[in-house]
């Protein structure tokens, strides 16, 4: 394991710009978390509750599923000003709001994509379509892995999943040593780490030697330098055996640790274990962590189903950030919360047999962002008093995806590869870092 | 891990600037109209609104004024013209070049026949290849590789065009044939071998991004997908020529009296992804997928990257976004359709049943009283559908009326009297499935349609359908197609035909509908591009890498060729004698070239790194299919079965569970069923077989015309630990203590050769250490090989088993050398 001065001293390939964060955990909320309930209140949805909302504002609406006259439904939820910033932040997330200084919450993102599918792939991939590199398989093939015996860009589901699936973690056109690797909840974290039954690891390494030297044996005959790379593999692999079980053994955590992620209590468990296995991860120099917990996704009863999903992922994520600051490694370590869009003020439904939910919205959502070099204790951006468009701060998926990369140190109209004729890069052709998120004045 | 260096990219005029000039800017201001007096189009023009302190385009832009209609620029873009303009706005000259003088690019230039040249040495060419490949190597003074030794051709051979190593007997066949010919023997017979098809028709899937389900997040799977593999399979092993190959899957249907064959092939376009996730607009995801199936085209057939033509005139290459858009045309009247098509022996049972079903079926609906509830159903479903936005509710039921029922409203629009019985019972099945989104809880309760759906079921399980097949019909009135501008499907423009690309030839005269004018285009003796790219693929299989190592693409951002006189003379080879795939392989394999060693060459490597000037042939990773083929194969566990559905080898637990879709399952298929090929695994897209995507195999999105090779420690877990290459090592181990325990028959068997002295003693002292720890480890050794071998002990068994495993793991075992 790295300390925190190797982790900061250890060589990184050449950015092209000083980084302010080394790794990334993403946690992301697919299906769409709902804006209007957790970060962005609109009071003057009270006035149109259960009517619709005025033609004009909603002329140009194209939502997925309900017309833009559907009724409008005001938030049930309690906000309050928290922190010495004063972030709205609703009842729902309390553990959050304790870490309210430490955020960065943006409440202008918008997208292209109002469906799941296109609109994570949007998320993840900068595009709609599928076949596209994932973000931490660029960040990875733009600075490379820190850690000998793990894999550069790790993935950990819970709940749901997302529904773009292993899309939201492809290589895409980039090599496959960048793919996400998914740390899986039964059997083997990492599919066939285990050694066959009745194999101890002396047999395994005794099974890679004979491999070895047979493997060297033909590197010397055919002069293949391919085979180097093939045996340094099987040495990685052997490795991540062991370095996998050490990283999820978590006897060395101490029990106030476990209890504040809600590591072994429900409903918790398994969306606080991933938490702090990401930051167990970040410390032995993992580059990209994907942690999932779905799905959002509330069309019906949306009071019932956010109360359930933040009861799961309040606590975890907050501690994730308080864990990371006590030990130093919020600085270096980018944290980022949200789904692929958030949800309309108006509902679904029109029954009243089954509670009301919310519909998929582009245009306005709410996520936020904490340490690696982005300012805390701030909200920027502004939405309309409806909810419908995001007036002031408006930041594309594109814009996030830039600035995340700026903050590892990577431009991302240069981190480019080329691909059936041309160049891409993550940002499509687009995308434009915002800079009011970061802590640095701009250069 | 690879670091590559990151390219700097300033502003570009021709990458960033050029195209939103042309797509959102000279439509007013250019060529043919030029409003308040500006033309964009010409540096001359358009320099009294570019000064870099007083721009008048800049402030336009910024102030959002200009473009005056939707879509706006994006802040990034007017970013780019800001850098442009403050920049100086550089306006190279000739990046809009006139079509004709791109159009001389190499590749669009006819094919020549050209003459192999006479080299010095003029022993080595086998063949009219070798003079072309030697001739090259002359120039720079070096010789070719000496021949591969005999077991390790037999082994290419065998791999190159079978995707199976030879067994052990094939081996001792060929090394003891001493006749002339034994080689040319050995190519026929494999050149014949059923396995053919299966390896040859791989490429081809990948070009056609097959898979077994719909992709996006339902991913539903197509039941019927693999009768286009099948199709695939069958023609490459009767070497269709290529070009019925490709007329059959443009057209197949539109040839006259065509047969359930030919109407199969044109599955190929059905391979595009099918998004049903709820409130996707069909006409636009219709679009999508038009414009995907021209895209395809591009690619597959032409190696053009067409599909960047779909929002603006190619960058590079001299593609208008008219030329995309009238490619688009040629597919835009074609529906989606299943058809019946019975296999063999289907019909008699299917007819004799069919009376009995019919009326059980009957009865069943009319025990529940559905048609007294489908018809007002019906009726408010087509309310909806003329009033959105009135009612929520039934919006969303209409919504999922049109994705879970294929050709919906075809159905919904056809009086219940006129439809065919199987549009009946499709709509009655959806129906049934989908009331309760319209009515209440308990009145769905007491309809009691659960259990009516699932006696449904059960009844159609125990009836025999016949089998379907997914392809193309052209509707009886075509649909206009227009220019997308920028590829909004909401936003249509100029009206266009369907016709080929206007900087290639024209189309051969006739009054063939459009779609087969198309396919007879593509293999018109005139066309510049399908016999050089359908060559070059063929090549990049049995090399490593094309002669055109940019196999996707051979325009104007694309490598030119390593050879060009000897691509052009398979490519006219290749046409001129019939389009022959197994003739243009035999003349391949036979040559000196393709004979040679693959051992590197120092000396030339390090001017030649990729091998470009082919001094050696080269050794390659395996793809993911052959290397699982290869494993069981020499366990003999392998299923020889060739063709037919596909199949569901065991996977580990919670990999199926991260399927979003509802319909993904993965019934474990039975018997020797788990046994058969890599390429009849399953390939539900949004959850690929795991071995397959860590060994690189194409994601099935977009037509993928070659593959990756990569190195990755998931691969060594993968083959070291998954129970498949556990199983296959225990099965190799048991093999050889069948028949002969010696660490010679183990080599022969796995990698064609026997092994050397340092071999045998490494592979000997694993045997004896491991037997010893088994000893010593109690149960370990049963656990390792489970199975009781007669008069052998388990520490034995065991050992062996471990000493199998680790062939299958060497690098050797997994690389055609």
């Amino acid at each position: 394991m790295l300390t925190r001065r190797q982790l900061l001293q250890s060589a990184l390939a050449p950015t092209h710009f000083p980084a302010s964060a080394r790794a990334v955990i993403f946690l992301f909320m697919p299906g769409g978390p709902s804006q209007i309930d957790l970060f962005d209140p609109k009071p003057e949805l009270r006035k149109w509750h259960g009517k619709p909302l005025p033609v004009e504002a909603t002329k140009d609406l194209k939502l997925a599923f309900i017309k833009p006259n559907a009724n409008a439904v005001a938030s049930p939820r309690q906000f309050a000003r928290h922190g010495g910033s004063g972030a709205e932040i609703s009842d729902l997330l309390p553990h959050t709001a304790r870490q309210a200084d430490q955020l960065c919450i943006v409440r202008g993102v918008h997208t292209d994509a109002f469906n799941h599918d296109p609109g994570e792939l949007m998320l993840m991939t900068g595009s709609m379509q599928f076949g596209r590199p994932s973000m931490g398989a660029w960040v990875n093939y733009g600075l490379g892995s820190e850690s000998r015996n793990l894999p550069g860009f790790v993935v950990l589901s819970s709940g749901a999943p997302p529904s773009a699936g292993t899309n939201d973690w492809s290589n895409g056109f980039l090599p496959s040593a960048y793919q996400g690797t998914q740390f899986r909840r039964s059997g083997d974290p990492i599919l066939y780490l285990s050694s066959p039954e009745g194999f101890t690891r002396e047999m395994q390494r005794s099974r890679l030697d004979v491999i070895r030297r047979m493997n060297e044996k033909r590197r010397r005959e055919t002069g293949d330098p391919e085979i180097d790379a093939r045996i340094a593999s099987y040495e990685l692999a052997f490795r991540m055996q062991s370095a996998a079980p050490e990283l999820l053994d978590l006897s060395s955590e101490s029990a106030r640790t476990l209890e504040m992620y809600g590591v072994n209590r429900e409903p918790t468990h398994q969306y606080a274990l991933h938490c702090l296995l990401a930051r167990r991860m970040v410390e032995r120099g993992v580059r990209f962590v994907l942690v999932s917990h779905g799905s959002w996704d509330d069309h019906n009863d949306i009071d019932k189903g956010l109360d359930k999903n933040c009861r799961i992922t309040d606590q975890p994520s907050a501690a994730l950030i308080a864990d990371l600051r006590q030990r130093g490694l919020l600085d270096s370590t980018l944290v980022i919360w949200g789904g692929e869009f958030g949800r309309t003020p108006m509902t679904q439904q029109q029954r009243t047999d089954i509670g009301y939910g919310r519909d998929h919205h582009p245009n306005c959502f709410s996520m936020w962002l904490a340490g690696g070099g982005i300012r805390a204790g701030v909200t920027v951006g502004k939405t309309d008093e409806l909810g419908l468009e995001a007036v002031e701060d408006r930041i594309h998926v594109h814009d996030l995806q830039a600035t995340i990369l700026h903050t590892l140190g990577l431009d991302h109209l240069r981190l480019t590869y080329p691909h059936s004729g041309r160049d891409f890069r993550l940002t499509d052709v687009a995308g434009l870092v915002a800079r009011k998120l970061l802590r640095r004045p701009p250069a | 891990m690879m670091i590559p260096l990151l390219a700097f990219l300033a502003v570009d005029f021709a990458r960033d600037i050029e195209p939103l000039l042309a797509s959102r800017c000279t439509g007013c201001h250019g060529e043919r109209t030029q409003m308040k007096g500006l033309r964009l189009d010409n540096r001359a023009a358009a320099a009294r609104v570019l000064g870099a302190a007083d721009s008048l385009l800049l402030q336009k832009l910024e102030d959002g004024s200009m473009p005056p209609v939707k879509p706006k620029l994006t802040a990034a873009e007017v970013a780019r013209f800001r850098e442009w303009i403050e920049g100086g706005a550089p306006w190279p000259d000739g990046t809009k070049k006139p079509a004709a003088a791109k159009a001389r690019h190499w590749s669009f230039e006819p094919v020549r026949t050209a003459t192999p040249p006479v080299t010095r040495n003029r022993a080595w060419p086998r063949n009219e290849i070798d003079r072309f490949i030697l001739a090259r190597l002359e120039k720079e003074a070096w010789e070719p590789s000496p021949e591969a030794e005999k077991s390790t051709l037999i082994r290419r051979l065998s791999l190159d065009l079978t995707g199976l190593p030879p067994t052990a007997g094939e081996v001792f066949a060929f090394l003891t044939d001493n006749r002339g010919d034994a080689y040319e023997r050995l190519v026929d017979r494999l050149l014949e071998s059923p396995h053919f098809g299966e390896r040859w028709a791989r490429p081809w899937l990948d070009q056609a991004r097959y898979a077994d389900s719909d992709g996006y997040e339902k991913d539903y799977v197509r039941p019927h997908a693999w009768r286009w593999r099948h199709w695939v399979i069958g023609a490459i092993n009767d070497d269709m020529p290529f070009d019925r190959f490709t007329v059959e899957q443009i057209a197949g249907d539109l040839l006259p009296g065509a047969t359930v064959d030919q109407r199969i092939a044109t599955g190929f376009h059905r391979n595009t992804l099918t998004n049903r996730e709820g409130g996707v607009n069909n006409e636009q995801f219709r679009v999508e997928q038009v414009m995907d199936r021209a895209a395809t085209i591009g690619s597959v057939w032409l190696g053009l990257t067409f599909g960047c033509a779909q929002c603006h005139d190619h960058k590079y290459d001299p593609v208008s976004q008219k030329d995309f858009y009238q490619m688009f045309a040629f597919f835009n009247s074609a529906d989606e359709l299943d058809i019946d098509a019975p296999l063999a022996g289907e019909m008699g049972p299917y007819l004799a049943a069919l009376p009995e079903y019919r009326k059980k079926r009957e009865a069943l609906l009319a025990g529940c009283g559905v048609a007294k509830h489908q018809a007002p159903w019906e009726a408010r479903m087509k309310e909806a559908r003329a009033q959105p936005g009135k009612w929520t509710d039934w919006d969303h039921a209409f919504d999922a009326l049109t994705k879970y029922l294929d050709n919906a409203l075809t159905i919904l629009d056809t009086p219940p009297a006129q439809r065919t019985q199987k549009q009946t019972d499709a709509m009655t099945d959806h129906f049934v499935r989908n009331y309760h989104r319209v009515i209440s809880k308990d009145l769905w309760k007491e309809l009691r349609f659960v259990e009516l759906r699932r006696k449904l079921t059960e009844l159609r399980v125990g009836f025999p359908a016949l089998s379907e097949a997914p392809v193309l019909v052209e509707r009886p009135v075509r649909r206009p197609s227009h220019v997308l501008t920028r590829g909004d499907w909401k936003n249509p423009g100029a009206a266009v035909e369907p016709l080929p690309p206007a900087f290639l030839h024209t189309v051969p005269a006739g009054v063939e509908p459009p779609r087969l004018t198309l396919a007879r285009w593509l293999v018109a003796p005139e066309n510049p591009l399908t016999a050089r790219v359908a060559v070059n693929r063929i090549w990049q299989e049995l090399f490593g890498r094309g002669l055109v190592r940019t196999a996707e693409d051979f325009g104007a951002q694309g490598e030119k060729p390593s050879h060009p006189e000897l691509l052009d003379w398979l490519a006219a080879r290749f046409r001129d004698s019939g389009w022959k795939r197994k003739a243009l392989i035999k003349t391949i394999v036979m040559s000196a070239t393709y004979r040679q060693s693959s051992a590197a060459r120092p000396e030339i490597d390090a001017r030649d790194a990729g091998n470009t000037l082919l001094s050696h042939q080269s050794r390659l990773r395996l793809p993911a299919e052959t290397i699982r083929d290869s494993a069981l194969a020499v366990s003999e566990l392998l299923h020889t079965a060739v063709g037919g559905r596909s199949v569901r080898p065991p996977l580990p637990d919670g990999v199926i569970e991260l399927a979003y879709g509802t319909d993904a399952g993965w019934p474990e298929s039975t018997g020797r069923d788990r046994y058969r090929r890599g390429l009849y695994i399953h390939f539900q897209r949004t959850v690929p077989y795991p071995q397959l995507m860590n060994f690189d195999a194409p994601d099935a999105s977009l037509a993928a015309c070659k593959r990756e090779r990569s190195t990755t420690p998931l691969q060594a877990l993968n083959l070291l630990n998954d129970p498949v290459f556990i199983e296959a090592a225990q099965g190799l181990a048991a093999r050889m203590l069948r028949e002969s325990p010696t660490v010679e028959h183990l080599f022969r068997s796995c990698l064609s050769r026997k092994p050397t002295s340092r071999e045998s003693g490494l592979a000997r002292e694993f045997l004896r250490d491991q037997e010893q720890r088994f000893a010593s480890e109690g149960d370990a050794a049963r656990k390792l090989h489970p199975v009781e071998l007669p008069g052998i002990s388990p520490e034995k068994a065991a050992a062996w088993t471990a000493l199998a495993s680790a062939m299958l793991n060497l690098e050797e075992f997994i690389t055609r050398e």
